[in-house]
């Protein structure tokens, strides 16, 4: 082999940058995700429950959101009554954001650790305190 | 490794069966079920109507203050910003002269008040929009109640729809618009820049019971109704009232009525 020497020290330098970030943080645990649900609305709850039961929320809200746009939109269907029977104004301002008023703490929370950028803010409006 | 055909029939079968049943149990697995499906219902408040109409007894609205408070209404509750310049202006309800809103109506001779007066417009919510023809997304539809609106989440600001709508009853942002908001309504969205946006009927308020905001700030100038059912207000003043509509001749079919000139009031 030509060059032997410095094919190997180049290839060696070359997995050493490639695996770099994962050998920098072995045995590190990445910070998790953590949501508050500590806002006023949700304080006075005498049973803390979301419009759906809480495994759900956290897999399909993104799939709850676009069915309540589509029906509230373009079929017109304000009301939204869930699988314990109760009925909720579709609304995702007014709503959603009543109850979780702390966006940053709760949305931007997960959808930071996860790297989704979900367009919702550019015109549903955040609700106040995180308004900068 | 040889293989005959009856062989490789009986493992391409297989694998076949254990994909399809495989990705319909994780399918199954992968979503939380809710059991009893959830309903969407109209709300109970709700106030319906075969086709939405609205007449607007031009005669009624006399100073600048009556423009100005039915325009504030409408813009105030629905964020509508002001740019503060024409060419990138975002109106849902504006004025314009008589030449402008009726160009085939006019003639040299006519009433100057009237000829003068500025007339308050809207979108028409045609019965035969060209702005829903048009839209490439859908985004742009028609209700089944006869109201034109828009699903910005949708819209990715073509303007077909502008160049379509005879009666220029659509803006577009060509900014960011949540800077020009002066006050902003916390129950109500914004747009953001690169969606046109237009007026909606209130179709929000609408499901609440509510009338249009315009209609409720005019003080009995503009009367909205079903067009559809014979015994609506609406419907009696365009029985016993000589009204005019923009544009006819387009074939749209608008939905919004003036009076011009009524009988128990000047202009």
């Amino acid at each position: 082999m030509y060059n032997g020497g410095k094919i190997i020290l180049g290839l060696a330098v070359f997995a050493g940058l490639v695996t770099f970030p994962f050998l920098y943080n072995i045995g590190q645990a990445d910070r998790q995700p953590d949501l508050k649900l500590d806002t006023p609305v949700i304080r006075q709850m005498a049973v803390k429950h979301c419009v759906e039961p809480k495994a759900f929320m956290r897999a399909e809200h993104m799939q709850l959101l676009n069915d309540w746009r589509n029906e509230a939109l373009r079929q017109g269907n304000r009301e939204y009554v869930s699988s314990t029977g109760e009925k909720y104004n579709i609304s995702l301002q007014n709503t959603c954001l009543h109850c979780h008023s702390n966006k940053k703490k709760f949305c931007d929370e997960c959808h930071n650790y996860m790297a989704v950028h979900p367009y919702c803010f550019d015109c549903h409006l955040q609700p106040k305190e995180n308004v900068q | 490794m040889s293989m005959d055909r009856r062989q490789f029939m009986k493992i391409a079968g297989l694998s076949a069966v254990l994909g399809i049943g495989g990705s319909l149990i994780i399918d199954k697995a992968g979503h939380a079920g809710l059991g009893a499906g959830p309903r969407y219902e109209q709300g109970p408040n709700a106030i319906e109507a075969k086709r939405w109409g609205m007449v607007i007894d031009a005669g009624k609205i006399k100073t600048g203050e009556d423009y100005k408070r039915i325009i504030k209404a409408c813009h105030s509750i629905h964020n509508v910003p002001d740019f503060g310049e024409a060419k990138d202006e975002v109106k849902w309800i504006w004025t314009d002269d008589y030449e402008h809103t009726f160009p085939s109506a006019e003639n040299p001779f006519m009433d100057q008040t009237y000829k003068e007066k500025p007339f308050l417009l809207m979108c028409n919510h045609c019965e035969f929009p060209a702005c829903v023809r048009v839209c490439p997304t859908k985004a742009t539809f028609k209700r089944p109640d006869g109201i034109v609106v828009m699903d910005y989440h949708r819209c990715i600001g073509c303007r077909f729809c502008m160049a379509a709508c005879p009666f220029g009853a659509r803006s577009f942002n060509w900014r960011d618009p949540r800077p020009f908001i002066k006050q902003v309504n916390p129950e109500y969205p914004t747009r953001m820049k690169g969606v046109v946006e237009k007026c909606t009927f209130c179709v929000e308020r609408l499901a609440k019971g509510q009338g249009p905001a315009c209609a409720e700030a005019s003080n009995g100038a503009m009367v909205y109704g079903d067009l559809m059912d014979p015994n609506s207000e609406i419907r009696k003043i365009l029985a016993t009232t000589y009204t005019i509509r923009r544009k006819p001749e387009l074939g749209t079919e608008p939905s919004i009525f003036y009076v011009i000139g009524g009988s128990e009031n000047n202009a």
